[in-house]
């Protein structure tokens, strides 16, 4: 009982970091609709700027206040150049979607390779504040917890902007309806500019959360990213919540079914959770029809 | 002159005569290649790959990452199979088996849209792959399989074989009904179903139909592995080639995913050895460029030369010709 309970405090706390991943990407699928493949390499960058930042003598809880801007800047880059230009040429959404999954892929592989120029394709030594805290029955580490704060603070920042500001009302407009929200005034090409910005500002920043625990390498990009999509499509795309209670969900099932059954099989459980949801309820957990 | 513009505007005997001397080429490749022959193999095997994924997704828009699971059951319907089955009957068998587990997975999903087709298809490969591991290594306590060597030339002739079937096919089907209402699932699947299309009926069976392909390809492939487990066979790779190889040869075309895979297989068979990183960042670039300005891909490149060409033809022919009338 002691071990479950334990395996569930684990499975919240990294959850919350599989949460902040998929907010991310939520907002660049139910936003810019982009289904980007690309979103865990952003996620590496982030943990292997936080490694040279603190060769550098940056603090990894600093980093994000550079890693953030740099990567925000990357991200509306990307989609004013790339994916505009995709979208002004598509014939129709669904050929937009195709075509934009089809560059996500070559840009996966131009960030993977070209960051292994810099970092290798080796272990590097990032974990941060790997202090025990004294809990009664929990080996629990400093980060962990850090880790957590991090993401639900953000979490409840992205919440709020969305629903309260001005800014995150415009955007709520434009996944809605972009013909209608530029109708009325609303810049959508910046908006959507703006949205895979922050997506990749914190899918940055999940990677200096990430590299703080674990040991990260140029590699870890694609296991990020198929943990967001999984977390995403069960929250629902463009649901912060959802991702947010989604990724708890994955984190509580990954951590038992690795403790209490079998490791190999946390994969496979999470992924036929999927299947069976996007069979049951296509929309995810919170989506909107 | 008079040859070469007839040449250039008789495209389909051009193809035709090219597709002949293709498989001429890869006929009798055994009796001075040698070794090389394994790279041949792997170009087939791209080019089947991208030709029949290009098949379902490049005409209907159902992007499916879904290739390795079929691709691994070939592989699999090997190791089960070898010892008791001659191996091109397998090969069949691999085909076959493929054809009832896309018909079973297409059923199931084919009722989602867009983007959530994708996820699932992508799910479904690393689903399989891990809980075909876990039944391995814990209820069978088995670590892989090891394959009955073949002879390199029947390899090659048996892919050979199946990438002639898999073109003529995928030929045929473009040009029936069937081919025709993936085309109009493509450009707006609500106005196919107006039309009267029965739009799940034709995405499972295209879905069904090119997963064939891609399983009897796998069936043929596992000798030439040696040795493979579930994460070999399954792994996500297989779903990634014949997308690159699709969208780098032009995805609406026939004979642009041919092209595609073989150039992709070829490159990827001599390049990918020394130069690994370059490689992959090479194609990850030439991706987003294709992507962005060569919608159709390098294939695309040829009607486009073709009427620049034909054009300074033209003018040249007019020239002469007026010349001519000139002169008399």
């Amino acid at each position: 009982m002691e071990i479950t309970l334990a395996l569930i405090v684990h499975g919240i706390l990294t959850g919350g970091v599989y949460g902040l991943l998929a907010m991310g990407l939520s907002l660049q699928i139910g936003v810019c609709r982009v289904l980007n493949i690309t979103h865990g390499e952003f996620v590496m960058l982030g943990a292997c700027l936080t490694f040279t930042f603190s060769q550098l003598g940056i603090n990894p809880l600093l980093a994000p206040a550079i890693i953030g801007p740099l990567m925000f800047g990357l991200g509306f880059l990307l989609q004013t150049t790339l994916y505009k230009s995709l979208k002004a040429r598509a014939p129709s959404p669904a050929a937009f979607e195709g075509n934009a999954l089809l560059a996500a892929f070559g840009l996966m592989y131009i960030i993977m390779y070209l960051s292994r120029f810099e970092w290798g394709n080796w272990l590097l030594p990032t974990q941060y504040l790997t202090d025990k805290v004294a809990f009664p029955g929990i080996n629990l580490q400093l980060n962990q917890i850090i880790g957590f704060a991090v993401a639900a603070a953000l979490g409840i920042a992205v919440y709020l902007f969305l629903n309260r500001s001005r800014l995150g009302r415009a955007i709520r407009a434009t996944a809605e309806d972009p013909a209608t929200a530029g109708l009325m005034g609303v810049n959508t090409n910046m908006i959507l500019a703006f949205c895979f910005g922050l997506g990749a500002l914190l899918a940055g920043v999940a990677g200096t959360l990430v590299s703080m625990k674990t040991q990260v390498s140029t590699g870890i990009g694609f296991n990020n990213t198929v943990i967001a999509l999984i977390v995403v499509t069960l929250g629902g795309l463009g649901s912060v919540p959802g991702s947010f209670i989604a990724g708890i969900m994955i984190g509580i099932v990954t951590m038992l079914v690795a403790g209490l059954w079998e490791p190999v099989l946390t994969v496979p459980v999470y992924y036929g959770m999927l299947m069976v949801l996007l069979l049951a309820r296509p929309t995810g957990l919170l989506g909107k029809r | 002159m008079d040859l070469i513009t007839r040449l250039f505007g008789n495209r389909k005997w051009l193809l035709v005569g090219l597709f002949v001397l293709l498989v001429a080429f890869v006929a009798t490749f055994p009796l001075y290649g040698g070794a090389k022959v394994r790279v041949l193999i792997t170009m087939l095997v791209y080019a089947i790959l991208a030709v029949s994924w290009a098949l379902f997704s490049g005409t209907t828009g159902y992007m499916s990452l879904a290739p390795a699971a079929f691709f691994g059951l070939g592989i699999y319907s090997v190791a089960l199979l070898q010892d008791y089955l001659p191996f091109h009957i397998i090969v069949v068998v691999g085909g076959l088996l493929s054809f009832v587990f896309a018909l079973l997975v297409g059923l199931v999903t084919l009722r989602l849209k867009g983007i959530y087709f994708t996820i699932f298809t992508f799910g479904l490969v690393i689903f399989i792959g891990n809980a075909i591991n876990y039944m391995e290594t814990r209820a069978f306590t088995r670590h892989g399989w090891y394959f009955i060597a073949q002879d390199r030339t029947m390899l090659l002739y048996t892919m050979l074989g199946l990438a002639v079937v898999t073109v003529l096919a995928v030929y045929f089907i473009r040009r029936s009904r069937l081919g025709l209402a993936m085309q109009s699932i493509g450009g707006n699947e609500e106005a196919a179903e107006h039309m009267g299309i029965n739009t799940t009926m034709v995405k499972v069976l295209t879905f069904a139909i090119s997963s064939i392909f891609m399983g009897a390809a796998g069936a043929v492939v596992a000798p030439s592995l040696i040795y493979s487990n579930a994460g070999i066979a399954f792994s996500p790779t297989y779903s990634f080639i014949p997308i690159l190889g699709a969208v780098f040869g032009g995805m609406g075309t026939l004979y642009g995913p041919v092209v595609g895979g073989l150039v992709f297989g070829f490159l990827e068979k001599t390049l990918r050895a020394q130069w690994a990183t370059y490689f992959m960042l090479g194609f990850g670039v030439i991706m987003v460029v294709v992507i962005l300005f060569l919608p159709n891909g390098i294939a695309g490149l040829v009607p486009m030369l073709q009427s620049k060409l034909g054009g300074v033809i033209r003018k040249l022919r007019k020239g002469g010709q007026a010349e001519q009338h000139a002169n008399t």
